[in-house]
């Protein structure tokens, strides 16, 4: 790996590790409200303990999302954000950071349509390092997964409480830099599943792909981040961020961020 | 060419399963029950016996020799205008070619052990199958319908109720057709275990596309044998409007490798193609990814999806079945369209010249039907599928109008 192409992924797994640590992983939606308000968003994570971020692209149709990501997909979409939107959020986080992975997260649809090929290289040129593309499981990814490859982003893969043992493999072959764990069989911001599952999870999926497992999906509060971060090698929160920002403002939700890093961390 | 789609449910470049890895396994699991049943001739013959004591097919084809002699009328240089014939898919039990289709997904569900139906609507007719069904078969059934389109098709709304469905109002987005179906989706991500969704039309990820269009082709098949007994000959059309494609699909299955046969589908113009306001995929989309599949949709330039416009609500939706994107890129198939004035005004004059009042969504066949008929001359011979009956519009049609009833 060249010093112009670190990789941020792998680098920040490592460091966790020899941390002894999990590691803690917050999604924000691109764009909303504005532009500016959530790249500030964006440049505070890091100091609050951050250690990956996803930036989701909004989609007008997110039928994998609950009520929170959803209506804030809808209010950047309100404020005119799109992709290129999304890759310039980026650009700008990389002026200063040049360590914190960004990874994006969302529909097929809009990068689809500005072609995959395209994409790939301009979240190359971005600074992003990989990609969750909720609708797009293993059998569709192929196409994308190439023009990753070129650019050497990491597409990553999700895996479900309904990924059983036969399809897991399938899921893990092929996948970079970690796997995301969807601890609940649901839309995101749903209640959290039982812990004693996410363990056997966790143990499954790391067996079988070799890569980190990091946890999501209704972590909620800084306790359930310390339990979900003891099994899993990073702990992602999403809709209570989101929620709290589009509520409370950026300084209340650089507050939660700070307490979730921190429990996650204790781990 | 009817043997698609291949092993990946794709059609050429379309179809394919763009869902959630949560819901990777139900579908596949889905596929493998339905393979099963196709191989087990009491699942099509339980489907049989339904269809004909309970849906009460064969639906009629009836010469519609009023709507011809209207054709023949103002045509195209005296030529006169071809025979028009009418698959009356509005007599079925339920009122549509809906419940076709539900009919075969319930049969599959019951199988898989499945005891929670969901489904979306977008005129009800839909949904008021489904109701329907999962009545007789002591279901539970949850329909997901629009906010917009709830308001106009109340009867519908009411008929779901007195059946023991629970009606879901949906109010994000457009709060119409698309809308119903990402928060279905969002139900079945959440209760997998237990639930089927019963999709209405050949959209979704695979299989539905294929399923859907088998359960429906049962109109095809006994639209040939009946015109091959009436006329004796093939017919140089078959016509029928677009909304997700499944009435569409139903009858053009059967006579896809009859070339001869000339495959038409209309879809919405609204206010018209060229304006914002329409719900034409094909006529003016593009390719995409919505819904589980790769097809034509309605979208801007950065691949968010654009509202639909239709005043049917049945048609009112941003995208088609993917066979129909492929049927219409290799050539196979002509995709039209007709605006709402256009579906209104043909409306009433079914209703006036046949006595058949149908429904919004099949009317907008009605005058590329008559365009057609008078192409071809009085040697010709079209079908139009009339999917289903407007009794559920009126009330639409009485606002249009001014009328208070
Ligand atoms: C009577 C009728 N025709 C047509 C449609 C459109 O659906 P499809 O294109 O799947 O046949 C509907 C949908 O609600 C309908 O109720």
């Amino acid at each position: 790996m060249s010093t112009k192409n670190p990789n941020r992924i792998d680098n920040t797994f490592a460091n966790l590790k020899s941390n002894n640590r999990s590691g803690f992983v917050a999604y924000i939606m691109g764009g909303d409200p504005d532009f500016d308000k959530s790249l500030a968003l964006m440049k505070a994570m890091p100091d609050a303990g951050v250690d990956i971020i996803e930036l989701g692209m909004p989609f007008t149709d997110p039928a994998a999302d609950g009520p929170v990501i959803e209506l804030a997909g809808l209010r950047s979409l309100k404020a005119k954000t799109n992709v290129g939107t999304i890759l310039k959020m980026a650009t700008e986080f990389r002026k200063t950071n040049n360590t914190t992975p960004i990874i994006v997260m969302g529909y097929a649809n809009p990068i689809h349509h500005m072609g995959y090929a395209t994409f790939a290289a301009a979240a190359k040129n971005a600074g992003i390092d990989g990609a969750i593309i909720v609708d797009l499981p293993p059998e569709e990814d192929a196409e994308l997964r190439a023009a990753f490859e070129t650019h050497d982003l990491a597409l990553i893969r999700l895996a479900t409480p309904t990924t059983d043992d036969a399809r897991l493999p399938i899921v893990t072959k092929d996948t970079k830099g970690f796997v995301y764990y969807v601890s609940v069989a649901g839309v995101t911001g749903k209640a959290l599943g039982q812990s004693a599952d996410v363990a056997s999870a966790v143990a499954r999926i790391r067996k079988s792909s070799g890569l980190p497992v990091v946890v999501g999906f209704g972590v909620k509060t800084p306790e359930q981040a310390t339990s979900v971060a003891k099994d899993a090698d990073a702990v992602v929160v999403g809709s209570a961020i989101v929620d709290t920002f589009f509520k409370h403002g950026h300084n209340e939700a650089i507050k939660l961020i700070k307490s979730l890093a921190d429990a996650a961390h204790k781990t | 060419m009817s043997n698609f789609p291949d092993e990946n449910g794709r059609f050429g470049a379309f179809g394919g399963r763009f869902v959630a890895e949560t819901l990777m396994p139900p579908i596949l699991a889905l596929e493998k029950a339905y393979r099963e049943a196709q191989n087990d001739p009491s699942f099509q013959a339980e489907f049989d016996h339904m269809a004909e004591h309970y849906i009460g097919r064969p639906s009629p084809l009836y010469f519609a020799e009023r709507l011809t002699e209207h054709a023949a009328k103002d045509s195209d240089n005296n030529k006169g205008a071809a025979k028009i014939y009418l698959k009356r898919e509005d007599l079925n039990h339920t009122g549509a070619h809906k419940v076709n289709n539900v009919l075969g997904q319930l049969l599959l569900a019951k199988r898989m052990g499945k005891t929670r139906i969901i489904a979306e609507t977008g005129a009800g007719q839909h949904g008021v199958a489904t109701a329907t069904l999962a009545a007789r078969f002591g279901m539970q059934c949850i329909v997901f319908m629009g906010e917009v389109d709830i308001q106009r098709q109340k009867p519908n709304v009411f008929r779901m109720k007195l059946l023991g469905a629970e009606v879901r109002s949906v109010t994000s987005g457009t709060a119409t057709l698309k809308d119903a179906m990402n928060d279905a989706l969002r139900d079945w991500v959440t209760n997998v275990n237990d639930t089927s969704y019963c999709i209405g039309t050949v959209a979704g990820p695979h299989p539905y596309p294929e399923m859907v269009r088998d359960f429906q082709s049962i109109i095809g098949r006994e639209t040939k044998r009946q015109i091959l007994q009436a006329e004796d000959r093939l017919p140089d059309a078959v016509i029928a409007c677009i909304g997700g494609g499944s009435n569409a699909m139903g009858i053009f299955h059967e006579f896809i490798d009859d070339k001869n046969v000339r495959l038409i589908g209309v879809e919405a113009a609204g206010r018209g193609v060229d304006t914002k306001f329409h719900a034409a995929s094909l006529n003016g989309g593009s390719p995409g990814i919505l819904h589980g599949n790769r097809t034509y949709l309605l979208q801007d330039a950065h691949g968010q999806i654009n509202d639909a416009h239709s005043i049917s609500a049945g048609l009112d939706y941003p995208g088609i079945g993917p066979e129909h994107s492929y049927l219409h890129e290799i050539g196979r198939a002509e995709y039209l369209s007709a605006t709402d004035d256009e579906a209104v005004a043909a409306f009433q004059m079914c209703t006036k010249l046949e006595g058949i009042i149908p429904a919004l969504e099949s009317a907008h066949a009605i005058p590329r039907t008559i365009d057609i008929a008078r192409q071809l001359g009085d040697n010709g011979l079209v079908i139009m599928n009339l999917s289903g009956r407007g009794d559920k519009d009126v009330n639409t049609l009485a606002d249009i109008l001014g009328v208070e009833i």
